[in-house]
């Protein structure tokens, strides 16, 4: 997305991404906490479930289908009408 | 409360709090970012009106996941069960449904810029000062409240002293608000959507996975206090304090369902505010419909916890759960109130433990910020540019706008403090929003289909039906009329629906209406077809993109979900 830099990306940014950036993160720190670092008291305490893990794994698929999302249909931003001698818009994917 | 404090202390760790300030700092970062979109005052109070329908309608139902939403309704999980439920599907379903086939033509297709101005273009400058001024001060008060109760969380969960944590979250929704106006309070309501489903979603789980799923949670809240009856959402007695079922449904399908939740989904500005900012007819009527489809599903992972709470954590279930059912102080000194706090507490490893407290402070702060983004547009717009400093250029209304906000925070930081000082603020918070809504959705839906309607009736008409409702709800506190539950504040808004409507008509019948020309695109009638229909071309396209069908799937849902709960 960034190789074309006469695309007006500058006035925009993709929250999708910030989003995928916070449960990626979060995903993967409970994750490796779900794996290697879970007691028996945390056990104990959610009835023997996981839920680090079984949570950080959901946040990582849910992670990989929003990249997905952004991959699939990027951000297109409009290039508004005093501006329109730029003419490099990016086309609707 | 002195005793539970130590009992509600979350054990967080350094990975907790990493997590935590990991999402502070992306919130911070979003308000940055969204400030190089910002150039003009349309930029920072509608977004530019550019937003795609996803995030709009996401920031749709996150800008009411707030406080009252989040723990309100979890307390109301552990004390009525499941007719909980009817604040979600009858409570907001079809009045967001209308809010988008009916209502939004008028709202997006007129170009107002705010609930207020719409006033002003229909009925005039009395109508628009007093829906105005209301608005804005209810804005604050509410903020206030939102902040205090944030402040209280962490106050309780974390052990900052109080004032250092109301300053602290007024100062970070500040800086955003401020910097990147609409955009920017968006895009972090967007993100606290999943914010709080990455939190809710894990502790309904192993809530579930710990009362022995389903069935478990079943039998154990059918043998505790409050029985069966909290296992099926209609008729709903202990929610409304009818003993009578027909009247306890009346009162859910016309008070709750009608005049209550039309009255606030429709008209209340910080909701119509992010359809107003989206980017296309379509995609301002698609804004409520996206946001009804999670709206559908947030009952099982806010009310189920709460159910789970009064049931499982020690110092809600059995003798407690009893005496608080009965009106007294549980043994434990916990409340209803505490119910998803403390099932926290219970059933969550650190780590996981960390992205729930970051979910909660989510809400509040999502809350505050669209209380406040709401605030400064109608102050900015409605009151100063309308009354006060005219004709200035459009950069003098942008920075008035980022001065507004910093005056709105100082302020709410005042009514947070005021709001420490009351045990069950929020109640009345809630009863006065009523006060409000519900004759303003009166007054909306006559002027927007009887052009006769003049500008005096649209005054008086708020004005009586605002006195009517203010009028129930002083009987009921003085005790003359004996209303428990939540039946008064759904009578007051009857009462301020059918007393707005009537003072309508009459003052209506005695004064003279606005010339038509007046009223085009603001009264059915009067509006050509082509102003209200949207485009079905380019990133309108799709069956998908259809309100109409896309509205009808969520009758449908709702039907179902009804028939199952």
């Amino acid at each position: 997305m960034g190789s074309d830099t006469r695309k007006r990306t500058a006035g925009a940014f993709d929250v999708r991404l910030v989003i995928a950036l916070l449960t990626g993160v979060y995903g993967a720190v409970i994750t490796v906490l779900g794996i290697g670092f879970v007691s028996d008291e945390d056990l104990a305490k959610a009835g023997g479930m996981n839920i680090n893990l079984i949570a950080g794994i959901g946040l990582l698929v849910f992670t990989g289908l929003f990249l997905l999302w952004v991959k699939l249909r990027p951000l297109t931003v409009p290039v508004p009408e005093d501006e329109e001698d730029d003419s490099s818009q990016s086309e609707q994917g | 409360m002195t005793v539970l404090a130590q009992d509600l202390r979350l054990d967080a760790n350094a990975i907790d709090y990493a997590l935590l300030a990991f999402y502070f700092a992306l919130v911070l970062g979003i308000g940055y970012l969204a400030r190089k979109q910002v150039s003009s005052s349309l930029d920072f109070f509608l977004s530019g009106r550019s937003l795609p329908a996803w995030v709009t309608g996401l920031a749709f139902v996150a800008a009411n996941l707030g406080a009252i939403e989040v723990m309100g309704m979890s307390a109301n999980g552990a004390q009525y069960g499941l007719p909980t439920v009817h604040y979600f599907w009858i409570g907001a379903i079809p009045a967001m449904l209308f809010l988008a086939i009916v209502m939004m033509p008028f709202y997006y297709g007129s170009k107002v810029r705010s609930v207020p101005e719409f006033m002003l273009r229909r009925f005039g400058k009395p109508a628009h000062l007093v829906n105005g001024v209301s608005f804005a001060l209810a804005q604050i008060l509410i903020a206030g409240a939102n902040l205090f109760l944030l402040a209280s969380v962490v106050n309780l969960l974390l052990g900052w002293p109080l004032w250092l944590s109301i300053i602290l979250a007024a100062v970070i929704v500040l800086a955003y608000t401020a910097l990147g106006g609409l955009s920017a309070a968006i895009y972090n309501e967007v993100l606290q959507f999943f914010v709080i489903v990455a939190a809710l979603l894990p502790l309904t789980l192993v809530g579930l996975h710990e009362v022995g799923g389903w069935e478990g949670l079943v039998d154990k809240v059918a043998s505790g206090p409050g029985g069966e009856e909290q296992l099926s959402s209609w008729p709903g007695n202990q929610l409304t304090g009818f003993g009578d079922n027909f009247l306890s449904v009346l009162g859910i399908v016309f008070g709750l369902g009608f005049v209550l939740s039309f009255g606030y989904w429709t008209t209340n500005f910080v909701e119509v505010q992010r359809a107003m900012a989206s980017k296309s007819m379509s995609a301002a009527q698609r804004t409520p419909i996206i946001g009804a489809f999670p709206k559908m599903l947030v009952p099982f992972i806010v009310i189920i916890p709460g159910m789970i709470a009064g049931v499982s954590v020690t110092e809600l279930s059995g003798e407690n759960k009893a005496a608080l059912l009965a009106g007294e102080a549980a043994p434990s000194g916990a409340t209803f109130n505490d119910a998803l706090l403390l099932l926290m507490r219970d059933l969550l490893p650190n780590g996981m433990l960390g992205i729930a407290i970051a979910g909660l402070l989510a809400s509040f702060m999502a809350g505050m910020a669209a209380n406040l983004s709401a605030f400064n547009t109608v102050f900015t717009y409605d009151i100063w540019q309308a009354y006060i400093k005219k004709d200035k250029p459009d950069q003098y209304y942008l920075r008035a706008g980022r001065v507004v906000t910093a005056c709105a925070t100082i302020l709410a930081i005042g009514t947070a403090f005021i709001a420490s000082t009351y045990s069950n603020l929020m109640d009345y918070l809630q009863q006065l929003f009523s006060f409000f809504n519900a004759p303003l959705f009166a007054t909306f839906i006559l002027g927007m289909f009887w052009k006769r309607m003049t500008a005096h009736a649209g005054w008086s008409g708020l004005v009586a039906g605002t006195g009517a409702a203010i009028g129930v709800f002083l009987l009921a506190e003085t005790g003359v009329w004996d209303l428990p539950g939540q039946g008064a504040s759904f009578i007051g808004a009857g009462a301020a629906f059918v007393v707005d409507i009537a003072v309508s008509v009459v003052v209506t019948m005695m004064t003279r209406p606005k010339p038509e020309t007046q009223l085009v695109g603001l009264v059915y009638s009067l509006t050509p077809k082509e102003s209200r229909t949207r485009s079905t071309v380019g990133e309108d396209a799709g069956w998908y993109r259809n309100p109409g069908l896309l509205a009808g799937i969520v009758l449908a849902l709702t039907i179902v979900l009804n028939i199952f709960f």
